[in-house]
């Protein structure tokens, strides 16, 4: 099984999932030629061609847009935002027209929107952003967030093959950071099935993207205290796997919800409520948020190392939590 | 037309020196691993900053891009401000916040750029209308690459700024590629000039490696501006001779064409057109440039000696007062 970083996964399931259907087709900013700005497309536009990648203007709107409309042609386009956070100029196409259209018009729109996400490369508020939150209260699209290179791919082509829009946050973090080996044979990762990341009986932090690292990190270190952590990495965010979620909560009977995008308004909020109106009798603590603190993402180093959830911040929770 | 005088002659060329040199010493801050995050560069760009922002007056807003470090500097910016910025020190207008020339200041007279193309030029044209509205009369000017006039935000701050008849100058730098994107990829207009036309605005092509044809040109355009004549677009013709940022080495850009480029280096030919006029003579020019490589080593100096920002300070700024929720979970 040959080794592959988190980046590649994702360009192998582009590659095999435009082998597999002519229908899938690539549209982006600087994504052929050049082959993205991270490279994750690199090698697709020699090997399929400038009309299946194509290299598009700064037009986040329109892109999301034309692929909609190819989508109810009957195509399978995956557009790049060059950072996920640009998907901003393309909010109006995604949360009006695209998550709609099959509710308003019978239509489907099955478009795969991956990107760059996710802050730790002193990319400052514009290259860092986390945007789930933005999008999570909007029916009709689906959400999807791997943390490991199996996952990344298997969802990537669970997300081209889904027949609704999917929003594809990868990390960027990770992009070379995270190797491992793959299967040769093909696997999907179903969307909405979480994983536990590693089995524990005193608490359960739930979390997803680079966020399941500082979740293992932490259990690691706490394992030392006789402190027993449970990771439930999410991987699929819209729909998310509330049975996992549940089952975590009902087994350790305490609860940590870790990201790293900002609090207020935060993916966590969702988790708790769920958790606070469907297995209140099994929690023996409060439910605990460790997330960024409600502030753009800074660029300097000192205060992003602040910002983002780190170790040191999560065991200190884990800790108290564990105690109380 | 207005002619120059000999100080403004100098002027354009200590603007356009200081602009090159500075970002000559970010370079090696790059290398040295004391540029934090990316660096973007204007090489063979200087003379459109710094010609058409020489154009404004005191009281006059620009807004930049990413390239326009030159027009800051002639607004005034310092080159330790840029410096502490680029490091993610305390001591940047951003105070470590945002990155590069993401930093503001009204009295002197700029607002630097958010990453998201094309959205200044409507806050751009806000300017106007609230100094209108408060019956100041002064000028704006905000710059986009060939690149950002692809954006929806880019159309809609135009259109408004000429239904609205602002005095707002948009310049666009045409310089060949936006990252890897040539621009006939990009618009399917040869001249990027021939999108005013849509929107009923006069426009003009310069030649944006000629810094005192930039100067006039924008010059005509602000003074039009300030006399309620209303908008102009520039186009400004020139040519990004490095990568997008540090990290691309542009293999995508035919030789060729960078070596035209080359023979056509604003600075370079500037000299010959200040010795030709006699203004400043070679060795004069030499100790011109010997006083801005001084002051930069003065002005790194002092962004050496800015502390990073602490972290105790994370959450400051983000309101005019802190609301309680934002630090409940802090550590
Ligand atoms: C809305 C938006 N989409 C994508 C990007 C990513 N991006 C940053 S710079 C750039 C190219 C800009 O080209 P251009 O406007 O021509 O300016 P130049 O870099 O050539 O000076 C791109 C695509 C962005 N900053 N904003």
């Amino acid at each position: 099984m040959p080794v592959v970083t988190y980046l590649e996964a994702i360009r192998q399931a582009l590659f095999e999932e435009m082998e597999r259907d002519p229908n899938v087709f690539l549209m982006g900013e600087d994504i052929g030629v050049y082959g993205g700005a991270f490279k994750v497309t690199e090698g697709l536009y020699e090997r399929f061609g400038k009309d299946r990648v194509i290299d598009t203007p700064i037009s986040e709107a329109a892109i999301v847009g034309a692929a909609c409309g190819a989508a109810m042609m009957g195509l399978r386009p995956v557009v790049e935002m060059q950072f996920i956070d640009f998907i901003s100029c393309a909010f109006d196409m995604l949360t009006n027209f695209a998550a709609t259209s099959r509710y308003r018009q019978n239509i489907g729109i099955p478009i795969v929107v991956r990107g760059p996400c996710g802050g730790g490369v002193r990319g400052g508020p514009f290259h860092s952003q986390n945007v789930e939150s933005f999008f999570l209260n909007t029916p009709g699209l689906k959400m999807v967030a791997p943390a490991t290179a199996y996952d990344a791919k298997g969802l990537l082509k669970a997300a081209i093959r889904d027949d609704d829009p999917v929003l594809y946050f990868e990390h960027k973090f990770l992009y070379r950071r995270i190797k491992e080996d793959l299967p040769h044979e093909e696997y999907i990762v179903p969307i909405g099935k979480a994983r536990v990341a590693r089995q524990g009986s005193t608490l359960s932090i739930i979390t997803y993207g680079a966020m399941v690292y500082t979740a293992l990190e932490t259990a690691e270190l706490l394992a030392k205290e006789g402190i027993d952590i449970e990771v439930i990495d999410l991987r699929s965010l819209l729909p998310y796997d509330e049975e996992a979620v549940l089952t975590s909560v009902a087994k350790t009977n305490k609860v940590i919800l870790l990201h790293e995008a900002t609090r207020t308004g935060g993916y966590a909020g969702e988790l708790a409520a769920t958790i606070a109106e469907k297995a209140f009798e099994y929690l023996d603590g409060p439910i605990v948020r460790v997330t960024a603190p409600d502030t753009p993402v800074p660029y300097s180093p000192p205060l992003e190392d602040y910002f983002l959830p780190s170790v040191e911040k999560l065991a200190k929770a884990a800790r108290r939590l564990a105690e109380y | 037309m207005v002619e120059l005088t000999k100080q403004q002659y100098i002027d354009l060329y200590y603007y356009m020196r200081l602009t090159r040199s500075l970002e000559e010493r970010l370079t090696i801050l790059f290398r040295q691993n004391k540029v934090i995050g990316g660096l973007y560069r204007s090489l063979g760009q200087e003379a459109t900053a710094v010609g058409t922002a020489y154009a404004l007056s005191k009281g006059d807003i620009l807004s930049p891009l990413i390239r326009d470090l030159g027009a800051m500097l002639v607004r005034g910016a310092l080159p330790r401000e840029i410096f502490m910025q680029y490091m993610a020190r305390e001591g940047g207008g951003s105070r470590g916040r945002d990155l590069n020339i993401h930093i503001a200041d009204l009295e002197r007279g700029f607002i630097g750029p958010i990453s998201h193309l094309g959205d200044m030029v409507s806050v751009t044209a806000g300017l106007a209308l609230g100094a209108r509205l408060k019956a100041k009369n002064i000028v704006t000017m905000v710059y986009v690459g060939d690149g950002a006039t692809s954006t929806g935000a880019f159309h809609e701050g135009v259109n408004l700024i000429a239904v609205l008849n602002l005095p707002t100058i948009i310049v666009m730098e045409h310089n060949g590629y936006a990252f890897s994107t040539p621009t006939e990829q990009q618009c399917a207009v040869r001249d990027l000039i021939e999108k005013a036309k849509a929107y009923g605005i006069p426009g003009y092509i310069v030649d944006g490696n000629d810094v005192v044809a930039c100067y006039e040109v924008a010059r005509q355009a602000v003074d039009r501006a300030r006399q309620g004549g209303g908008p102009t677009m520039i186009e400004a013709k020139t040519f990004r001779m490095l990568g997008h940022a540090q990290h691309d080495d542009q293999r995508y850009v035919p030789k060729d064409l960078l070596e035209y480029w080359k023979t056509k280096d604003p600075i370079d030919n500037y000299k010959r057109v200040l010795e030709q006029k006699d203004i400043l003579k070679s060795d004069e020019l030499d100790q011109l440039d010997r006083r801005i490589a001084e002051y930069l080593d003065e002005e790194l100096a002092i962004a050496e000696a800015s502390p990073f920002p602490d972290p105790a300070s994370l959450l400051e700024g983000v309101y005019k007062e802190p609301i309680r929720n934002a630090s409940s979970h802090l550590p």
